[in-house]
């Protein structure tokens, strides 16, 4: 079999970092070849080489046989090679045919029509569904995305890297992505995956080669292999998991919500008449595909957005419309959706961790930064946080800034829990550690809401599901009952199961 | 031929305190071109702009006296921005307080010092207040971009200035457009007798020292700079957005009016419409040299002053325009921003 691109002993430093460590890896035409590993394993690091936006420090690139130097993604494209990353390179104002073409035009004057037409062909021969008009704002992120890997293709990629491609897509939209991606293998192509979920590799690739700490584990056959097998590579372990003890009754009801509407930021309606309970002691799961007024419920319970109407009651007093003062002062811990717009990159990790509460740290207007300083020091140890009190937030990994933001909502043993995508983009461990806390928490008989787009997690942790679907619930099973089938046609509007069920 | 290729990769820390220097260095550098096509010797025009002010102790404190408006400039946009409320209006709020210092220095005839003083000063700030006031609330109530209107502000001040120089205080003495002179009482004293050194450079390191009391001790502070750094996350986590940006701009307005107030009571002892001489523009070349920062703001202000008192030196010495000065003053505040820029790349060979 013939290789059509081949690293060796690939090794890149930043600084006294690893990120590679002599690395082989090799991809065939007509294959998908998964690059499987935790955040920080070295991944997209390799394939950033291969597409010239790094230089790795040593080994040695071949492609098609040939040893090359690849300086900058311009080389990368000359030799065929094409990368999707999550933020993509398009320009919104401009039109699918206009973004394609960008670029490629070939001469001073443009010529539309004969352009629209070597798109629209390109697009037809690869089985890529494209709208060509269609201005690129209007799309949606799997819209987007496909014209991303048109993009590539017509500048005659023979190699696709697809960094994460999935990370960005909700559950539909992944399904169609496969389907592409299955026709570029049949067409003889070389595809990259990166990713770290174990279903979707299975599913899809051919090979996987797994990282692990900037170091190749093996490259395995699909055929050959098994999720615990590539679990267990990826992590130096078996998984466990973390998995909420048997079901209990909650006990008194901390928050509530009754018809409750609330608009989005373009004035449309995101939430419509919701109605819930969520009890002492028990973990209430949001599940839902992303975009179905998830965002503006937690906006909603973290006091960033007003309803237009309806009530929310915390512990039997009326919160509706109150400010995030109001609810950091009510003891209703909040983790948001958006880590990175949850914390104040510049300041501190110690500032950060006190902000939501600086008349416990300050006298008469005067911060009492030793008292900070003490405090930061207890939160790091019990909550394991890689980082020092003075460093940037900014500068700490997703888990850790994570773990800071849920120290932050967890110290003053809240009475109410809201935690919008508590592990997403976290490694394994991160995420059972983060899911542990939760579930200690609610052992302390905190009322938890937990929005999250993930299944697994949705089943493992909560004690009841609320289905959201176009803005309402659509329903409420126990998590006992509930399976992945039922929530996913509740999830897609096809399903709905009475309130008075749970 | 080798390929070069620029990449991030910020400079080791021990570089950045190096950055001003080697500002300073590349503006010299720049502007010797125009001390050359003057036909001078750019080595005797930066002697005179630079070491010849700090030669004698006569004009060694004439810098001090040229930087206390700048200190308190600098210091007041200091607070608006660490606070991420962008004020270009320290111009206009030094007038507006100084329009007060002259008003109440006439009207403060037979009051003892002891009390005129504190007086100048409390209704200095309290106009510089009142002007920052209207863009800081149309900004905190209606969303109003404050960049344009405080700028815009600075001209309407300036007008109104000229309607009262040119009617009811235009002085009875000599008829010229400036106010009749303040009361005796209401001078500030001189910190060393005969020099132009006055209270209002004490005044001065009060507000820098009041910076960073305030930045680096305070609740109000950390709120400030939570807000200014990340508006949305510091509303997330219970801060009170725009009762916090309010407050700075306030602040900032309130010493922004001291510096009219130290212009007028300590050096001119009358209004003239040049009380001014872009001060409040300056300041925010201050705060942006100083990276918002007490100690730095403090330096550029002291370094801005022996510019200005340099400028002057080297224009009697040498028949070189004075507006070398802003040439160079310019020009290190362009090089300096480019270089936080530049600071955060390398050019390397492939």
């Amino acid at each position: 079999m013939n290789f059509i691109v081949e690293m060796q002993g690939i090794t890149k430093r930043f600084g006294v970092v690893e990120a590679n460590q002599g690395i082989d890896f090799d991809l065939k035409p007509g294959e998908i070849h998964a690059l499987l590993g935790e955040n920080g394993a070295g991944k997209t690091t390799l394939m950033r080489i291969l597409y010239g936006l790094y230089r790795a420090d040593e080994g040695e690139i071949r492609v098609a046989g040939k040893p090359v130097v690849i300086h900058s993604p311009k080389d990368a494209i000359g030799l065929g090679i094409g990368m999707v990353t999550q933020h993509f390179t398009l320009v919104p104002p401009l039109s699918v045919v206009e973004n394609v073409a960008l670029g490629q035009e070939g001469a001073v004057t443009l010529d539309l029509d004969q352009m629209r037409q070597r798109v629209v062909d390109a697009a037809k021969r690869f089985g890529i569904e494209i709208k060509p008009d269609a201005l690129v704002r209007h799309l949606s992120v799997g819209e987007r995305q496909r014209v991303e890997i048109l993009k590539s293709l017509y500048r005659n990629a023979r190699v696709l890297i697809l960094d994460e491609p999935t990370a960005v897509l909700v559950p539909q939209e992944v399904e169609a992505l496969f389907q592409t991606l299955n026709k570029l293998r049949e067409s003889g192509m070389a595809l990259v995956f990166i990713s770290h979920k174990l279903n979707e590799v299975m599913e899809l690739c051919d090979r996987i080669t797994v990282l692990r700490d900037g170091k190749k584990i093996g490259t395995v056959l699909r055929g050959e292999t098994n999720e615990a097998e590539l679990a267990r590579m990826m992590v130096g372990r078996e998984t466990f998991g973390v998995v909420r003890p048997a079901e209990r009754r909650g006990g008194e009801v901390r928050l509530k919500l009754d018809k409750v509407n609330a608009l989005d930021k373009k004035g449309l309606p995101a939430l419509k008449n919701i109605s819930l309970e969520v009890r002492a002691g028990e973990i209430l799961g949001i599940a839902g595909i992303s975009g179905n007024g998830q965002s503006e419920l937690a906006q909603v319970l973290s006091g960033m957005l007003k309803p237009v109407s309806g009530t929310v009651w915390v512990d039997g007093k009326d919160m509706t419309g109150a400010s995030p003062a109001d609810f950091a002062a009510a003891n209703i811990g909040r983790v948001p959706e958006d880590r990175h717009s949850g914390v104040v990159g510049d300041l501190s990790v110690a500032e950060n961790l006190v902000l939501e509460h600086l008349e416990e740290f300050s006298r008469n207007g005067m911060m009492d930064y030793a008292s900070v300083q003490k405090f930061a020091q207890k939160m790091i140890e019990d909550f394991q946080i890689k980082a020092r009190p003075q460093d940037p937030i900014r500068t700490l990994s997703g888990g850790n800034m994570q773990k800071v933001l849920l120290a932050r909502a967890l110290a003053h043993k809240p009475r109410v829990l809201i935690v919008a995508h508590p592990t997403r983009g976290l490694d394994i461990g991160a995420t059972d550690y983060v899911r542990s806390k939760l579930l200690e928490q609610r052992e302390a008989g905190t009322a938890i809401l937990m929005i999250s787009e993930d299944l697994d997690e949705i089943l493992a942790l909560s004690d009841r599901i609320a289905v959201m679907y176009e803005g309402r619930i659509v329903g409420i099973v126990s998590g006992r009952r509930a399976t992945p089938e039922v929530l996913g046609m509740m999830m897609s509007g096809a399903l709905e199961v009475d309130y008075a069920e749970a | 031929m080798p390929r070069l290729k620029i990449e991030r990769y910020p400079a080791p820390l021990w570089v950045r305190p190096l950055i001003p220097v080697i500002s300073i260095v590349v503006t010299f550098l720049l502007t010797s071109l125009v001390v050359l096509a003057l036909n001078k010797n750019p080595f005797e025009a930066f002697y005179y702009f630079l070491i010849a002010p700090l030669a004698s102790q006569s004009s060694a404190i004439e810098v001090l006296v040229k930087s206390t408006p700048l200190l308190l400039t600098g210091a007041a946009v200091t607070f608006a921005f660490s606070a991420g409320y962008y004020n270009i209006g320290a111009e206009g709020q030094l007038l507006a307080g100084a329009v007060a210092a002259a008003g109440l220095g006439m009207v403060l005839q037979n009051v003892p010092p002891v009390l005129a003083i504190p007086i100048m000063i409390v209704g200095g700030f309290a106009a510089g207040m009142a002007y920052a006031a209207i863009p800081a609330l149309l900004k905190t109530r209606l969303d109003v971009d404050e960049v344009v209107t405080t700028l815009l502000l600075n001209t309407v001040i300036l007008f109104f200035i000229s309607f009262l120089l040119n009617g009811v205080w235009r002085s009875p003495v000599s008829g010229w457009p400036q106010s009749p002179e303040i009361a005796d009482s209401a001078i500030f004293p001189r910190l060393i007798p005969r020099t132009r050194l006055h209270l209002g450079f004490l005044l001065a390191w009060i507000s820098i020292g009041a910076v960073w009391l305030v930045f680096r001790r305070t609740a109000l502070g950390l709120r400030m700079r939570a807000v200014g750094l990340g508006k949305e996350a510091a509303r997330f986590a219970g801060v009170k957005v725009e009762q916090t940006m309010l407050t700075a701009a306030l602040i900032s307005g309130g010493i922004a009016g001291l510096a009219g107030v130290s212009e007028v009571a300590g050096i001119h002892y009358h209004l003239i419409e040049a009380i001014s001489n872009n001060f409040g523009y300056t300041g925010i070349i201050v705060a942006m040299l100083g990276a918002l920062n007490p100690l730095g703001v403090s330096l550029a202000a002291l370094f801005l002053g022996l510019l200005d008192t340099g400028a002057q030196t080297v224009s009697r010495a040498m028949g070189i325009p004075i507006y070398l000065g802003n040439i160079v003053q310019s020009a290190l505040l362009l090089i300096t921003l480019a270089a936080l820029v530049l600071q955060n790349y390398r050019i390397r060979r492939e």
